[in-house]
């Protein structure tokens, strides 16, 4: 069993026989009351997105989830095709159930699916992805007063926050627990 | 760019934050309170059932300087503030560090009304002395700081913004939680918000109030939906304040807590506390809100996780 204070993104829990996947935790706590830790949970099979409330001393049950190592395919208007590189099963996965591992899929990327008791449900991507810069503002050289951070985007259509040094062009490292920047790839 | 670039990135938050610390102690001084500093390690922190000490050595960090500072008031001390770290075991989120800055003041012969005035002067004070002027833009909202503030009893913050009324949210042991889901969010943001008179069980070291003891003299300012402040009038009655710690310490035991002392020589000097005021404020808050931040991470030089 886990407790409130393993809550995190990504963690995989059952509610009602079904696999649920953390996508936002956020601990709330009035300075003299109780601890809250409300969730948004999305189930891994339907996608559907619900919100729940969790308080200090409650349990939650791990979902236990088998891991095949996959290559991805391809997309067509519904599903994710992926192959299983030993035996060569393909297997479909519908856009619901990817939640912003499909930030991260590159043609030919291996990546860890999702079993859950027999039913691809997921895909975990590598932790660290590299990926290209396909659009960004221009850095002003030389501004160095300028903190903050400036949106690109990337090969696969995904948008992040980057500090302002990076340019179109650069391959740049993700952390696809988070989604954030971590480092620009040398070449 | 340095390799913590991140760091780096902080740099205007950590310049604004020294010049709201400055500003914050220069209105206090200005108004004749004498700054102190009160130990960070404690034997016996007071009770409380949702608030946590974290150990050290035999001891404990304190999680408010509030007991110590009480001895201060009780030995002759009439106005006094403090900036200080407290720690907090377990609270993390974009509004909480373990580790964060506190600002504590107490006047002796004040009341709950007069924090209020108190706080409505300290954080106009503030605008002003950093030369932002008497509004503030939070996260597209914008905040007018003359005043008056509003005042709301949380019993009727349940009854306008709850589908329950507060008797029926502290039967069904709801009371937190509808407040942080259902009556926070929906606060009025266009000036900052006093919520006042608690359950008298939700103030263990407030006085309650004499023509309404179901109530604690407590108030709570809230900023753009941010709880800022929690202050009371104390309660000066050493009896009843020895009698609410055993309360909650019985509360904590049960829950399987790490077992406090009681703090005997507070409860011992409790008697020569003249009727006061105090109230608590959390300085990375404020510096969010004047910065525009979102989360309580863009304001302190390091995170837990950056350590």
């Amino acid at each position: 069993m886990y407790t409130v204070s393993d809550l995190r993104k990504r963690l995989t829990i059952v509610i009602n026989s079904q696999p649920y996947i953390v996508i936002a935790f956020e601990f709330a706590k009035p300075g003299k009351g109780q601890a809250l830790y409300r969730t948004r949970l999305r189930n891994m099979v339907s996608g559907a997105i619900i919100d729940k409330t969790y308080r200090s001393g409650d349990t939650l049950e791990p979902a236990h989830l088998d891991q095949r190592n996959m290559q991805y395919l391809y997309k067509d208007d519904d599903n994710y095709y992926f192959m299983d590189n030993e035996t060569y099963d393909q297997i479909a996965i519908g856009a619901g159930a990817l939640g912003d591992a499909k930030n991260y899929l590159m043609d030919n990327l291996t990546v860890d699916i999702l079993f859950f008791r027999e039913q691809a449900i997921g895909v975990n991507p590598p932790t660290f992805v590299n990926l290209r810069v396909t659009e960004a503002a221009p850095w002003a050289k030389g501004d160095t007063s300028s903190a903050d951070f400036k949106p690109v985007t990337v090969e696969t259509g995904y948008e992040l926050r980057v500090p302002p040094f990076v340019v179109e062009g650069d391959l740049i490292q993700i952390d696809t627990r988070t989604g954030e920047y971590v480092t620009r790839v040398k070449e | 760019m340095p390799i913590n670039w991140r760091l780096a990135s902080r740099r205007k938050a950590l310049v604004a934050r020294a010049a709201i610390l400055q500003a914050i102690r220069e209105f206090f001084i200005d108004q004749g309170y004498l700054e102190v500093e009160t130990p960070h390690r404690i034997p016996a922190p007071a009770p409380e059932s949702h608030i946590d000490a974290i150990p050290a050595d035999g001891w404990f960090l304190h999680t408010s300087p509030e007991l110590c500072m009480k001895r201060l008031l009780a030995a002759g001390y009439p106005r006094i503030f403090q900036i200080c770290r407290c720690w907090r075991e377990g609270e993390r989120g974009k509004l909480h560090v373990p580790e964060f800055t506190l600002l504590e003041w107490y006047c002796a012969g004040g009341d709950y009304h007069g924090l209020m005035d108190h706080c409505e002067a300290l954080i106009q004070s503030v605008a002003r002395r950093t030369g932002r002027g008497d509004t503030l833009a939070y996260q597209g909202q914008e905040i007018d700081l003359a005043s008056p503030w509003p005042r709301i009893a949380v019993e009727e913050a349940f009854s306008r913004y709850a589908q329950v009324s507060m008797a029926k949210a502290l039967e069904r042991d709801q009371f937190d939680e509808i407040l942080v889901r259902d009556i926070e969010p929906q606060l009025p943001v266009e000036k900052p918000i006093f919520l006042y008179d608690y359950p008298a069980a939700r103030g263990s070291l407030a006085r309650l109030r004499e023509d309404d003891p179901s109530v604690a003299e407590r108030v709570e300012l809230y900023i753009a939906g941010l709880e800022l402040a929690n202050g009371f009038s104390e309660l000066t009655d050493a009896k009843e304040q020895h009698a609410r710690f055993l309360r909650e310490e019985t509360y904590r035991r049960s829950l399987g807590k790490r077992p406090y002392y009681l703090p005997d020589k507070f409860l011992a000097e409790l008697q020569d506390m003249p009727p006061s005021a105090g109230i608590a404020l959390g300085v990375d808050r404020l510096v969010m809100l004047f910065l525009d931040a979102a989360s309580i991470d863009e304001v302190i030089a390091f995170t837990p996780e950056e350590l």
